[in-house]
């Protein structure tokens, strides 16, 4: 039923669009925004797939949030007869199209979901095809092999644990024993060679990981079972093997559940434009992939679109909003002759650019290339898990040898089994699975509340920082909502519901701020309104002609020694003086600063001048802490060196002026209205409205690290059990078979019951109202 | 005694068989995406379509005419 109305009200829209077209200015932009899918070279770039007459192509939609989305797209054929079959994957936010060229184009798909409101996001990156990754699905096959074999051993073990001496028994046992060991053979050296080939890479490096000890466990287990079974003095260890490594790999696929919409590594290509359109100099207008956009072209940039190179303005008036580059969002006036750099966004009508250098050689393209590569990056700190499983190894291999020399003496013909047992019987299972469950909670914690980690260890990395920088402008300051402050305005109290009256017809966050700023009164009716796009807004209120706007705007110049952003107020053309608007901080900033200030060393690094100093000082210990104009390599560098003083950095940031100092930092957090848009390269991304919870979660990365030692206390705990059996030589398959699994499931237990506490004490566990 | 060895290997078998079908099922996408599929069951369909990712080319003919 709802579905029906749902189709019913989107497939009517879609009709009207369609049968006036340019009726409605949307769709006119609309007409102009894809233009370039037209070009034969993109088209076979985006197109997956393309033969006789059908054609089929994937999209990421950032929009599809619900069950309802994935209806309505499935269900596109009912709308467009040209497309065959559309399948989404949900959790990549992705949708797989199938059409038919002859009825349908690319560009007519795209518009078409553009006009649901499903915008696909095309960007330069999204073309480059090389980038793609395939799902991988390696997991599952291990993990149902390990399963299957687990199962099937068990029951061919069940009979050698019951106490029967019978010749025919003997005869079942040698049996079943060869069976365990057929079965055996795919669980240790399929499931199991993950665990091989990170002990061998490890050893390479001269590091030791606590898969090393994991891969001698499963070799003594195996040699030994084969050995016992065989030799008819055993029935083997086969079973606790398949179920270790069972286990093992539960443990796998829950670290790998990661966001897989969000894209955590984004660089430039991720915001450019796939084409521009180029204007010959006849003045024609066509469409040219980015990567053909060559030094001296003269291109157009229409409202709204990335200017995707530096370069300088030959015809009509700029208007360029940096916020991708700054998170500054006011927009930047700019006259013909002036240089634009690459990152910025036209605001206002089309304007006509020649291209000074080349993509890759903007000054943003090097901001990203100054960043090393990413295998470079590294860490100060050495995560606790190399630490514990590098003596773990060693003292495990160290009592294996004291003991077999003990034996040596005693028994010979023991000795090389006590070893055995010591290595099975260590091989840290429940250790290996502590990390991914703890932190793996933890980061589902953290999603469920708009946080979303890139992957587990990062909260290990959040549980060490000890300094803080922050950004100042969209970071701690919201970037579409402002305070406007009315002490420049010269107009009697009389004339406010002029202005007030005005602005009320405008969604600007602007006009909202005056808006709410003025005191209450009754609405005037009004006549004429226009809103000209980042200049202003005017109308006629009763008998008066009120503008308000940009200076260039109401007075026809901008008057010197006023501030930026300010927005001037005329009345029937006379100079009315002006408003200061402000971007206001973000909800419940004061209460994360002034909480995070008692544990954190706090720091600042701001785009902007000072004229906000004295407001922040009272969170920063100092004024030395806040760092006013900085550009975005002044910001890496003073991460830089605050490292190299030994600290565990933590950035947050929005802009890609931050990038860098993200990049650098231990933990780089970038903050995003919208996750699934724009947002640099970073270890988290946090929703934006969720920024005063930011001291919760880095007291819960904090307990988690707790849990964490906790339980790993807890499994050391069954390894003594475990070694006491082993090194006085009663270690028989049965005691193995009930450790093992029990040590694994109490302590996954454990953790999921702390970090369920946890959860609930740092009122993380709820998830609030938006 | 000889039937319990003919017994296993016939519930070997049948455990390889569940054993290839979680591997098809893996193998044909059914785990990539959990949330759309278990929203995905409760759509009523006019006509049982294919959620499989290879198109099944009878798509216009299952378009109904009552959008127009």
């Amino acid at each position: 039923m709802v579905y029906e109305i749902l189709s019913g009200s989107n497939s009517s829209e879609y009709y009207k669009l369609s049968d006036h077209p340019g009726m409605k200015t949307a769709s006119q932009e609309l007409g102009k925004r894809y233009d370039f899918l037209d070009n034969e070279e993109i088209k076979q770039e985006i197109l997956d797939f393309s033969d006789n007459g059908v054609s089929r192509v994937k999209f990421f939609i950032p929009a599809i949030h619900c069950s309802s989305c994935i209806w309505l797209l499935e269900n596109l054929h009912r709308l467009n007869e040209g497309i065959m079959h559309s399948t989404v994957h949900f959790t990549k936010k992705e949708a797989v199209f199938t059409f038919r060229d002859s009825r349908i184009s690319l560009r007519g798909l795209v518009e078409l979901l553009a006009s649901v409101n499903y915008a696909p996001y095309i960007s330069l990156e999204s073309v480059d095809k090389s980038s793609k990754k395939k799902t991988n699905r390696d997991v599952y096959y291990r993990l149902g092999v390990a399963g299957f074999c687990f199962g099937n051993i068990m029951l061919f073990s069940f009979p050698s644990y019951l106490a029967i001496d019978d010749t025919v028994e003997q005869f079942i046992r040698q049996n079943f024993g060869i069976l365990n060991i057929l079965l055996g053979i795919p669980v240790a050296f399929y499931s199991g060679s993950g665990f091989f080939i990170s002990a061998y890479k490890g050893l390479k490096k001269r590091f030791i990981s606590i898969d090393l000890p994991i891969a001698i466990g499963i070799l003594a287990l195996f040699f030994r079972s084969v050995y016992e079974i065989l030799s008819g003095t055993g029935p083997g260890f086969m079973d606790s093997l398949a179920g270790l490594l069972f286990f093992l790999l539960i443990g796998k696929w829950y670290q790998g559940l990661t966001y897989q919409a969000l894209s955590f590594e984004r660089d430039y290509r991720s915001y450019f434009p796939v084409a521009v359109t180029l204007i010959s100099e006849k003045g024609e207008e066509s469409i040219l992939p980015l990567k053909h956009l060559k030094t001296g072209m003269r291109i157009l940039v229409r409202n709204n679109e990335l200017i995707p190179a530096d370069a300088i303005l030959v015809k009509g008036e700029g208007s360029i909003d940096y916020s991708f580059v700054s998170g500054e969002s006011d927009p930047v006036k700019k006259t013909e002759g002036q240089r634009i750099f690459a990152g910025g966004k036209q605001s206002g009508p089309a304007i006509e650019l020649i291209i000074e250098k080349e993509v890759t050689q903007s000054k943003l393209t090097e901001l990203w290339n100054q960043k090393p590569g990413h295998e470079e990056r590294q860490n100060n700190w050495e995560s606790l898990m190399d630490v514990i499983s590098r003596y773990f190894t060693a003292v495990v291999l160290i009592l294996a040898l004291a003991t077999g020399v003990t034996w040596w003496f005693i028994d010979p013909s023991r000795a090389a089994l006590v070893v055995t047992a010591i290595l099975i019987v260590a091989c840290p299972c429940a250790l290996a699975m502590t990390l991914p469950f703890s932190f793996g909670g933890a980061m589902r914690v953290f999603g469920r509340n708009g946080f979303y980690v890139k992957r587990s260890s990062v909260i290990e990395a959040l549980s060490r920082v000890n300094t803080i920088v922050l950004d100042k402008t969209g970071t701690l300051t919201k970037s579409n909502d402002f305070d406007a402050n009315l002490d420049h305005l010269l107009l009697p109290e009389a004339s406010f519901n002029l202005l007030r009256s005005l602005v009320r017809h405008s969604t600007h966050p602007m006009s909202v701020a005056v808006y709410q700023a003025l005191p209450n009164a009754p609405a005037l009716p009004v006549k004429g309104f226009i809103e000209h796009i980042s200049k202003g807004v005017e109308g006629t209120v009763g008998t008066h002609h009120v503008k308000l706007g940009s200076g260039e705007f109401v007075l026809g110049r901008l008057p010197e020694g006023t501030p930026s952003g300010c927005l001037f107020v005329s009345i029937d053309g006379s100079s009315s003086g002006y408003i200061i608007l402000k971007h206001k901080y973000r909800d419940g900033m004061r209460d994360v600063l002034l909480s995070m200030g008692k544990k954190y060393e706090l720091h600042l690094l701001s785009g902007d001048n000072d004229a906000e100093l004295s407001a922040l000082l009272e969170f920063f210990p100092t004024a030395g802490h806040m760092n006013f104009n900085q550009t975005p390599v002044d910001k890496l560098n003073y991460i830089r060196k605050l490292r190299s003083e030994g600290r565990k950095v933590m950035m947050i940031g929005d802009g890609l002026n931050d990038a860098g100092a993200l990049y650098e930092s231990d933990c780089g957090i970038s903050i995003a209205d919208d996750v699934y848009h724009f947002s640099p390269s970073c270890d988290a991304i946090l929703e934006a409205r969720q920024f005063w919870k930011l001291s919760t979660f880095l007291k819960f990365s904090k307990i988690s690290r707790r849990i964490v030692i906790m339980s790993m206390l807890f499994s050391f705990f069954y390894n003594i059990i475990g070694l006491s059996f082993a090194m006085s030589g009663n270690l028989t398959p049965i005691v193995s078979a009930i450790l093992m699994p029990l040590s694994s499931v109490s302590v996954i237990t454990l953790i999921t019951v702390a970090t369920y506490l946890a959860s609930a004490r740092t009122k993380l566990n709820k998830i609030y109202p938006v | 005694m000889n039937v319990i060895l003919i017994l296993v290997a016939f519930s070997l078998i049948v455990a390889i068989v569940g054993l290839g079908a979680f591997f098809w099922s893996v193998r044909s996408g059914q785990y990539d995406d959990p949330y759309g599929s278990s929203v995905r069951i409760l759509f009523e369909d006019e006509k049982p379509r294919s959620a499989e990712a290879s198109p099944p080319v009878q798509g216009i003919t299952e378009n109904p005419s009552n959008q127009k």
